[in-house]
């Protein structure tokens, strides 16, 4: 019953906190400095974990589909098999699990440190909302730069999957490339983008209402940025198979 | 002539009215966590230009009036009125204006670890983005009254424990706020710098007609603050003087909370002298 209320009292306070920020993006003030560094740091600074991320996931696709394929005799359907495993699902899960790693644990613990080191009493004694100058700039930059990483790690997980089938199995880049072009529909290539801007709206309200909701000190700070991590990986891995679902529901009929 | 006279008679009969209203005033604040009640029925009140040191030990409540004077957490029950105004069921909005009539010093600095020392200090008039040569010019005003002008470059983890509480305080003051908020700002300093931040205090009170608030279990800060009074020589040199036969200081009382309620209010010569076992325990240090 206690973890039931709890629940409750979670989903009550992110309601709110969904709420603040609507009101923030809609009344202002803005703050779109912070939104561009915001950017920057969640964007710019992840595509290095994203080029490997992309690449290595293509080319064990490749690795592990090839023989499966060849085994079946449809070893040249390899572009086709990789194309719309990592557009569809690879590409948006594995980005958007390795964004709530690297940058739903950062700002977690950025804004946990700033409730314990009384900074966001400071900024709201200052007459400063902390939702609209810390948590819209920060989802909202998430929300933009994610699809972009996910297109970024889709494209990469190809080129991975091609290089790999060259120099493993001497499969051509040009049929590679073009089964993967047959591979590819409309509504693969509408999914995999859509699905990362809810990621990055999942791991962003995650994350900061777990930073800013931190107590107890610095023990505290590792508590929430751990909790931020797991929920925010939990709910993607949740959200995609429905957002699956209604995107097959609603593109392929 | 006539008209001038009648001009003048409202203007000062206006500012008489507003000299009497409260700077701060408390009614029957009720406040519990959980079932902890942390105050039980505070009743008080800090005149214009009054300093009101709030004693008791750690985790009585004393931090809580503050947070509450800024609408940081909202009380059960009971009235929080400033300058008049009941602010008691104000919302973040209505909060806005009544936080700019007030500055907050937190107990360890709470700088902002990203900004440096001039960022700090020039937080509110960014966010009111005000003009940056009047931003810089008030910036250094600020930082030579705390006398930490030649920090205004360096970041917040450069600074000692000290220049941190006193970058808050230049930081808390700028906009010159009729009331200002001290949350334990002595806590973990050495005797010297302690008696810097009271000065600070000291003057805040005398030469610019602050209230404030001044929260602290030490009874050292009881000391100056009660004893010492600044002004300005013929030299225009600041100095700061015992009270005694020529002054005696009326504008500093305590209050000492215990176990959520007001134990005590009124001056420290009266605190000396209160036969309460708790107050006498912690005169004594034991």
């Amino acid at each position: 019953m206690k973890s039931l209320l709890k629940f409750i009292f979670e989903l009550q306070e992110i309601s709110y906190l969904i709420a603040r920020i609507i009101s923030g993006i809609v009344k202002g003030p803005r703050y779109f400095p912070e939104i561009l560094k915001q950017m920057d740091l969640i964007g710019v600074q992840s595509v290095a974990i994203i080029l490997l991320t992309g690449f290595f996931t293509g080319g064990v696709l490749t690795l592990q589909g090839y023989p499966l394929l060849a085994y079946y005799g449809g070893q040249s359907q390899t572009g086709m098999f990789v194309a719309t495993t990592m557009i569809r699902e690879l590409g948006p899960v594995l980005s958007a699990l390795m964004i709530a790693g690297k940058v739903g644990s950062s700002i977690s613990a950025e804004l946990g440190s700033m409730v314990v080191s009384q900074q966001i009493d400071a900024m709201r004694a200052l007459g400063t909302d902390p939702v609209r100058k810390l948590v819209t700039p920060r989802v909202i930059a998430l929300v933009l730069t994610l699809p972009l990483l996910v297109i970024i790690a889709d494209m990469v997980g190809l080129v991975g999957a091609a290089f790999i089938g060259k120099q493993l199995f001497g499969l051509d880049y040009n049929a590679f490339m073009s089964t993967a072009r047959v591979g590819i529909e409309i509504q693969d290539l509408i999914g995999g983008v859509t699905k990362p801007f809810f990621f990055g709206l999942i791991i962003g309200i995650i994350s900061c209402h777990k930073g800013l909701s931190t107590t107890g000190g610095t023990v505290g700070v590792g508590r929430s940025t751990t909790n931020a991590v797991v929920l925010s990986s939990i709910v993607v891995i949740i959200a995609d198979f429905f957002l699956s679902r209604v995107i097959q529901v609603l593109l392929k009929q | 002539m006539k008209k001038n006279l009648e001009k003048n008679f409202e203007t000062g009969l206006s500012e008489g009215i507003e000299r009497v209203i409260p700077a701060i005033e408390f009614r029957d604040v009720h406040l519990s966590f959980d079932d902890k009640k942390i105050l039980n029925g505070i009743n008080f009140r800090v005149r214009r230009g009054e300093t009101k040191l709030v004693l008791g030990r750690s985790g009585g409540g004393k931090s809580t009036i503050i947070r509450l004077l800024l609408g940081l957490i909202k009380p059960d029950s009971g009235e929080i009125l400033v300058d008049g105004e009941d602010i008691t069921n104000y919302n973040e909005t209505q909060m806005m204006p009544i936080r700019e009539k007030m500055g907050m010093v937190f107990q360890e600095g709470a700088l902002f670890d990203s900004l440096s020392v001039y960022e700090n200090v020039a937080y509110r008039l960014h966010e009111q983005n005000i003009d940056e040569e009047q931003v810089e010019f008030e910036v250094r005003r600020m930082l030579q009254f705390v006398d930490l002008e030649d920090a205004i470059d360096k970041m917040p983890s450069e600074l000692s424990g000290g220049m941190r509480r006193r970058v808050g305080i230049a930081r808390a003051l700028v906009g010159d706020p009729k009331i200002v908020l001290f949350d334990e700002p002595t806590a973990g300093l050495d005797p010297p710098t302690a008696r810097t931040i009271c000065e600070l205090a000291i003057k805040l009170r005398d030469l610019e007609d602050v209230s404030s608030i001044f929260v602290t279990h030490e009874m050292q800060n009881l000391t100056y603050l009660c004893s010492e009074y600044a002004t300005v020589s013929s030299e225009g040199e600041l100095i700061f003087e015992q009270e005694g036969e020529k002054l005696c200081l009326i504008n500093t009382e305590i209050i000492m909370l215990n176990q959520g309620k007001v134990i005590f209010s009124g001056k420290d010569e009266e605190l000396k002298k209160a036969e309460d076992p708790y107050i006498k325990r912690f005169l004594r240090g034991r």
